[in-house]
C-alpha cells in the first residue's frame, strides 16, 4: 500500500532481496562479526613465513633455469604414462557417462532409472580424485592403472551430470515431432536427441580431457604413475630444476589442450 | 474417417484440459480448430496421435481404435498422421534433407535411419516434395539457415512423406508474417486437395481460418462451444468462443488520431472483413 502511494508520488525503489529491514540488516551485521571473529581465529606464525619465503624463492629460482635434460629419460616416461592415463581414461569415462547420462535425464528415462543413474552420479561426484586414486592404489598397486580407473570414474559423474542437464533443458518439440513420425526409441535417440547435444557433448569431452591430464599429474603425486610421480620423486630429491622443467612442461601441454578445445568447440556449434 | 467420442483429458496437475468432445471428421476436410489460448486445442490434436495420453473416451482412425494400442501399433498408426508444429520444431542440425527423411522413420528400421541410408525412392520423394514446396536449392542446408516460411515449407514435407491421410496442424502460422502465414496456409489447402487428406489446423487468426477452412470448431474451456460453416461465425459466436470483446467496432475509425495502426481496415466493410480485422489485430 505505502509502495504504490509512494510511487504516485514519484518515489520508487527496487523491492530489496530480503524485504524486512531488521532481518536485511542483522543478516549483514551477522556476516560480518563471523568474518572478523574468523579472521582473528587464524594465527599466524610470521616467523615461520619468513623463513619459508626464502625456501619458495629458492623454487622460484629454479624456474629460471628448468634443468630438462639430467632427467629426460623420466620425464618423457612420465609424460608419456600421463597421455595414455588421461586419454584412455577419457575415452572409458564418456562411453560410459552417455548411457548414464540418459538414464539421469528426468524428460526421458523412467523414475527407477533416474534414480539409479543419479546415484551413481552422486557417487562419483562425491569424492575428490585423490580421494578415490587413494583408494584405487591400495586397491590395483602403484601405477598408471589405478590413475586411469580413478579418472574415468571421476569423468562418469562429470560428464553424465552435465549431459544429463542438457538433455533436460532440449527443445522438445523438435523430440515431440521426430516421435509423431512414428519413430522408435533408439530412432530418436538418434534423429532429435543426438543432434541436439552432440557439440555440447563434444565440447565437454574435449575440456574433461584438459581436466584429465591436470589432475593425472596430481593423482601421481599419491601414486597413481604419471608425471605427478616423476614430480613428486624430483620434489623430495630436492631437484628443484626437474622439477621447474616437469612444471613448465604441464603448463605447455594444459595451454595446447586449453587452444585446441575451444577451437574444437568453436568447430561443433 | 477420424470419429473422437466423449474424449476427456485430465493433466496429472489436476487440470481438466478437454471434457466431452464428440467430433467426427470426414475424408478430405480441413477444419480449423479455434479457441482462446489454454481451452486445449493442443491437446485435442494431441491426444489424436498420442503424444498426450487421452484421460478417456474413444478415438477411431478409418475404423481402428487408437486408444489401446501397444507401442509397435502406435508406432504404425502415427506414420499415418502427419504433424505440423508451431514454430516448425525442426531439428535445427540436421540438413534439410535428414529432416525431410525423417518423416519417414516409422517405415525405416533403425540402422537405415542411424546410417542415414534411406530407400532410393524415398529420397526421390523428398526431393520431390522440397521441389513442390520450393525448396529443392537447400536440400543440404542446415534446418536453422532458413527463414521462417522456409521451415514451415520443410516441417509440412516432412509430414507430408509420411504419405499420411490425416494431417494434424498446431498453430502453422504462430510466428510468420501476414504475407507468409498467407502463403504457407494456401499451401497446405492445396496439398490437402491434392492428396485428398483430412487436416484438423489449431489457429489462433480467425480471418485466415474462415479464408482457408471447410469447417470451423470452436474450443472454450476444453468443450466445443461452436461447430460450423465459416460464413456462419459472427460477433455471438466469437464471443462464445472467446469471450465478450467488440467485435464489431472499428477503433480506427472512432478514433481518428489512434488510427495509424494499419489503415485498410478502415476501408473494409461487412461482417467478414471486420473479423478479419479482429483476428489479424490482435
Amino acid at each position: 500500500m505505502s509502495r504504490q502511494s509512494l510511487a504516485a508520488r514519484e518515489h520508487w525503489r527496487r523491492p530489496s532481496l530480503i524485504a524486512r529491514p531488521w532481518l536485511r540488516w542483522g543478516l549483514t551485521l551477522g556476516a560480518l562479526v563471523y568474518l572478523l571473529l574468523a579472521l582473528s581465529s587464524v594465527d599466524v606464525n610470521w616467523q615461520r613465513v619468513a623463513e619459508g619465503a626464502s625456501r619458495g624463492l629458492n623454487f622460484l629460482a629454479a624456474f629460471a633455469q628448468p634443468d630438462f635434460i639430467s632427467r629426460r629419460g623420466d620425464i618423457i616416461d612420465g609424460i608419456i604414462e600421463s597421455l595414455t592415463m588421461t586419454v584412455t581414461s577419457t575415452v572409458i569415462g564418456v562411453a560410459l557417462a552417455i548411457p548414464v547420462g540418459l538414464g539421469a535425464a528426468r524428460n526421458i528415462a523412467p523414475w527407477p532409472v533416474y534414480y539409479m543413474c543419479r546415484g551413481i552420479i552422486t557417487m562419483s561426484r562425491t569424492f575428490q580424485e585423490i580421494i578415490i586414486a587413494i583408494l584405487f592404489v591400495v586397491m590395483f598397486g602403484f601405477g598408471p592403472l589405478a590413475g586411469m580407473i580413478t579418472l574415468a570414474f571421476a569423468t562418469v559423474g562429470f560428464m553424465a551430470k552435465l549431459l544429463a542437464e542438457d538433455i533436460e533443458d532440449l527443445d522438445w518439440r523438435q523430440v515431440e515431432a521426430v516421435r509423431a513420425t512414428g519413430a522408435g526409441w533408439w530412432q530418436v535417440m538418434n534423429h532429435a536427441i543426438q543432434p541436439q547435444v552432440m557439440p555440447r557433448l563434444i565440447g565437454l569431452s574435449v575440456y574433461r580431457l584438459d581436466i584429465n591430464f591436470r589432475e593425472s599429474a596430481v593423482i601421481g603425486i599419491v601414486g597413481a604413475g604419471g608425471i605427478g610421480a616423476t614430480l613428486n620423486t624430483s620434489i623430495n630429491r630436492y631437484e628443484y630444476d626437474t622439477s621447474a622443467a616437469i612444471l613448465l612442461i604441464i603448463i605447455a601441454i594444459v595451454l595446447l589442450c586449453e587452444y585446441s578445445s575451444s577451437h574444437i568447440r568453436r568447430w561443433t556449434q | 474417417m477420424l470419429t473422437l467420442a466423449q474424449v476427456n483429458k485430465r493433466y496429472p496437475t489436476g487440470d481438466l484440459a478437454l471434457t466431452d468432445i464428440d467430433l467426427t471428421l470426414p475424408a478430405g476436410q480441413v477444419m480449423a480448430l479455434i479457441g482462446p489460448s489454454g481451452a486445449g486445442k493442443s491437446t485435442l490434436i494431441r491426444c489424436v496421435n498420442r503424444l498426450v495420453e487421452p484421460s478417456s473416451g474413444s478415438i477411431r482412425l478409418e475404423g481402428s481404435e487408437l486408444t489401446d494400442l501397444s507401442p509397435r501399433q502406435l508406432r504404425s498408426a502415427r506414420r499415418t498422421m502427419g504433424m505440423i508444429f508451431q514454430e516448425y520444431a525442426l531439428v535445427d542440425r540436421l540438413t534439410v534433407m535428414e529432416n525431410v527423411l525423417s518423416g519417414r522413420l516409422g517405415y525405416v528400421g533403425f540402422w537405415r535411419s542411424f546410417m542415414r541410408r534411406y530407400p532410393a525412392d524415398d529420397v526421390a520423394e523428398a526431393f520431390r516434395l522440397l521441389e513442390r514446396v520450393g525448396l529443392s536449392h537447400a536440400i543440404d542446408k542446415r534446418a536453422d539457415a532458413l527463414s521462417g516460411g522456409q521451415r514451415q515449407r520443410v516441417g509440412i514435407a516432412r509430414a507430408l512423406i509420411q504419405r499420411p491421410r490425416l494431417l494434424l496442424i498446431d498453430e502453422p502460422t504462430a510466428s510468420l508474417d501476414p504475407k507468409t502465414s498467407r502463403q504457407i496456409m494456401r499451401l497446405i489447402r492445396e496439398l490437402c486437395a491434392e492428396r485428398h487428406l483430412a487436416a484438423i489446423i489449431n489457429i489462433h487468426d480467425v480471418a485466415l481460418a474462415q479464408q482457408f477452412a471447410d469447417r470451423i470448431v470452436g474450443l472454450r474451456a476444453g468443450r466445443i462451444v461452436f461447430d460450423g460453416k465459416p460464413n456462419a461465425l459472427d460477433a455471438t459466436t466469437l464471443t462464445t468462443i472467446y469471450g465478450e470483446e467488440e467485435w464489431n467496432k472499428q477503433e480506427g475509425g472512432i478514433q481518428a488520431e489512434s488510427a495509424v495502426e494499419i489503415p485498410t481496415y478502415s476501408n473494409w466493410t461487412g461482417p467478414q472483413s471486420t473479423l478479419a480485422a479482429a483476428g489479424a489485430v490482435r
